[in-house]
């Protein structure tokens, strides 16, 4: 029994005693206790000299080797570090602006460029982006998956879309990787990236254009990396061809593919590069796009074409000190197939639009970026029939210009001031705003 | 025509060698894994001393180097979560992948100081299983060794030997230099040190050095002007026997409290190649120490 229960029971026994003679045994009883805990605080203080002349005793070598085998069996159950500690990993990215436009957003469209997909301008005035939540873990030692759930508000309900919920091969052999669900595809180089890794507020013009802002959709992808020193990546996927620039799941729900090969390397320790080439292929039933209320409707297909080129320059590879990135796209895109406009029939329509952007943006020192953004479209006139619809070819070819200052307390926050001067819809506009970017909980790794 | 054999050599894909592909994140560990296996290994840094080991792009030069490495090796401790992870996603190669016996962390073989379990940003850069800077402390540099050796075995047991006797060869060499620094540096015991990031933990633990401060207010955030005001205040009359920073690191903030309180600011290399002088692990802790009593004696 512990020393101090002993003594409680005998200052108990003490107070609730009614004889002397009782109390005289009594008094026994707490004398014993005391000598008890006299004795077991002598052991225990014992213990400890002994333990502190032990510890003084040893080497500095075999101090070394104990705390070692200590932390190696802990490592043992805790396992290595990384994303994984939490299981699954969770993160949330928090996303908002205030946007200001010289003219009504309402009415922006660009001629011969009706929008489909998530394209569009940015909300006006005060509000928020999408709310992103992330989830992501292995399944076991083959598999590993992600989930990207997508907040948002529309007119003022709320709702949650599935972004992205894919599942990945891990232990494919010889260089191969595959993945299967819906993501992102793999085309382009922007087209694969989050939109809170984007150095801008909105997407190029020909992502707008010709992606509906990002190509999403549901299907299979399957890469393979080459064995050489200079990054070879070649990939394919077969998708189910439901969103814009596709339509209707098409082909029996096998309605789009794509090619895309990569190449990649270094140019000294200062700057590194990635070039590419892919290709989409679309086939497009009862396809919306336009006005949302009265949709221009295309049947058809689409073929688009992309070439990328990054690259990405810091002293001595330094990254968080200073760094510049350049990087720029170029679209082609052919659409033979048939419009119908709204109340009307369908007329035969095949066209070749081309797009591009270049940008550049510099971090002269830690937290602060500046950036500039060109970004152009081009058509072919599609016909006498679409004279005076939105699908006629515009005077000028649309153009836009954009510049932004972004700080970056850490690479979890994000405030971004731009300045946009866009020529590409109907009356010039000019708009600016400020966005933030947070991101809380678990945060993956960036690409390239 | 030399630019067409060099586009040649680069598109042909590299051909089976019996050399193990050590693909290591800082130099310190490429540095290792050559004492320890010698012509039998082909190492690769994913990073020099010069750039910080925490902000690296996940470039397409580095996913081609792991898509053909044997074992990844790198400090762990979350050190490379910022890249790492996005490297062997992107280079389809499972032998590298966590749980293999490709992949290998070295903080795992040490005790980690600063294991806060905490994971509250508003601490800035903390990593919640301990300080990741392990290389700077020889004692922990035999620990990975060991563990390192072992590990190669494993991988490439038809060369066992040649790893078993290099990991010998290597530990006995280092045990004498370690007695050597040790005496050496005896004199730095007690020494104070204002460090610009928590960089010198394990340094400062071996050689009993005291650290009264840093530059960065919150770990990994840059120095702000507040902070470096109030250590001019604080360090007004002395206090300190060096301003340590790593040669990725920003010179101003140190040269700068260094001209208003006289305490002397030095460059440390952090990892091997961060100075002229350290050529190798050797050599780099050579440096290390001839710095820091450089420093106090100029004092």
């Amino acid at each position: 029994m512990r020393p101090w229960v002993t003594l409680a029971a005998a200052v108990l026994l003490l107070m609730t005693a009614g004889t002397a003679q009782a109390q005289e045994s009594e008094i026994e009883t707490l004398r014993a206790a005391v000598e008890e805990m006299r004795a077991d605080y002598d052991a225990r203080i014992a213990e400890l000299e002994r333990r502190l002349a032990v510890a003084e005793q040893n080497t500095k070598q075999a101090k070394y080797a104990t705390q070692q085998t200590a932390v190696m069996q802990a490592d043992v159950s805790s396992g290595n570090s990384g994303p994984a500690a939490f299981n699954p990993a969770i993160g949330v990215i928090f996303q908002g602006q205030a946007w200001h436009f010289s003219k009504n957003p309402d009415d922006y469209a660009i001629q011969g460029f009706p929008f489909g997909g998530e394209a569009g301008p940015i909300d006006e005035g005060l509000g928020i982006g999408e709310t992103e939540l992330i989830f992501n873990a292995n399944v076991d030692d083959k598999f590993s998956a992600w989930l990207t759930a997508a907040l948002a508000l529309e007119d003022g309900e709320g709702v949650v879309e599935i972004e992205e919920a894919w599942v990945e091969a891990t232990a494919l052999p010889a260089g191969l990787g595959a993945k299967f669900g819906r993501f992102f595809s793999g085309i382009g180089y922007l087209n694969s990236k989050h939109s809170h890794a984007w150095d801008f507020a909105d997407q190029p013009l020909p992502y707008q254009a010709f992606l509906g802002d990002q190509y999403i959709d549901n299907g299979v992808q399957l890469r393979w990396l080459a064995p050489t020193n200079l990054y070879m990546e070649f990939g394919g996927e077969w998708l189910q061809g439901s969103r814009y620039p596709a339509g209707g799941n098409a082909d029996s729900g096998f309605g789009s593919y794509s090619l895309f090969a990569n190449f990649g390397g270094d140019a000294g320790s200062d700057s590194s590069w990635l070039a590419g080439i892919s290709y989409l292929d679309n086939a497009a039933i009862d396809r919306p796009s336009g006005d949302e209320d009265d949709p221009l409707i295309f049947n058809g297909d689409s073929k688009l074409g992309i070439a990328q080129f990054v690259w990405k320059w810091s002293p001595n590879g330094n990254w968080k000190q200073k760094n510049f990135v350049f990087q720029s796209e170029f679209f082609w895109r052919r659409e033979d197939g048939d419009y119908v406009l709204p109340g009307g029939t369908p007329i035969l329509y095949g066209v070749d639009q081309t797009g591009w952007y270049a940008q550049a943006v510099y971090q002269p020192i830690p937290r602060w970026r500046f950036g500039g953004r060109v970004d152009g479209l081009s058509t072919d006139d599609p016909g006498l029939l679409f004279v005076g619809t939105a699908l006629a070819a515009p005077p000028s070819d649309p153009r836009r210009y954009s510049i932004m200052a972004d700080w970056s307390n850490s690479e979890f926050s994000r405030l971004r001031l731009q300045f946009t001067r866009d020529e590409a819809g109907p009356l010039d506009d000019t708009q600016w705003g400020i966005q933030y970017i947070h991101s809380i909980g678990a945060h993956g790794a960036h690409a390239f | 025509m030399k630019t067409i054999h060099v586009l040649l050599l680069a598109l042909l894909p590299v051909t089976a060698t019996a050399e193990l592909e050590v693909f290591a994140c800082e130099p310190g560990w490429a540095a290792l894994a050559t004492e320890i296996g010698g012509s039998h290994v082909n190492t690769f840094s994913a990073t020099t001393a010069l750039q910080d080991p925490h902000y690296i792009q996940a470039r397409p030069s580095l996913i081609a180097k792991v898509r053909r490495a044997d074992l990844v090796l790198c400090s762990g401790a979350q050190l490379e979560i910022g890249w790492l992870p996005a490297l062997l996603q992107k280079a389809n190669n499972r032998k590298v992948l966590p749980g293999s016996n490709g992949y290998m962390e070295a903080s795992s073989y040490v005790l980690r100081l600063d294991a806060t379990g905490n994971v509250d940003r508003a601490q800035g850069d903390i990593h919640p299983e301990g300080n990741p800077h392990i290389q700077t402390d020889p004692h922990n540099v035999a620990a990975v060794a060991k563990a390192l050796g072992e590990r190669m075995i494993l991988i490439d047991p038809e060369n066992a030997g040649v790893y078993e006797a290099g990991l010998a060869n290597f530990l006995a060499r280092w045990q004498e230099a370690i007695e050597v620094w040790e005496a050496k540096a005896e004199t730095l015991r007690g020494a104070k040190a204002i460090t610009h990031h928590k960089s010198w933990v394990y340094l400062e633990r071996w050689l009993g050095i005291e650290e009264v401060a840093n530059l960065e207010a919150i770990p990994g955030l840059p120095p702000t002007p507040t902070h470096l005001s109030r250590l001019t205040k604080k360090f007004d009359e002395g206090g300190a026997d060096f301003i340590i920073r790593s040669p990725y690191q920003d010179a101003r903030p140190s040269e700068w409290l260094s001209e208003r309180v006289g305490i002397a600011a030095i460059v440390l290399p952090l990892t091997v190649g961060g100075t002229e002088q350290a050529q190798d692990l050797f050599s780099l802790f050579d440096d290390i120490i001839e710095r820091l009593l450089e420093a106090r004696v100029h004092e």
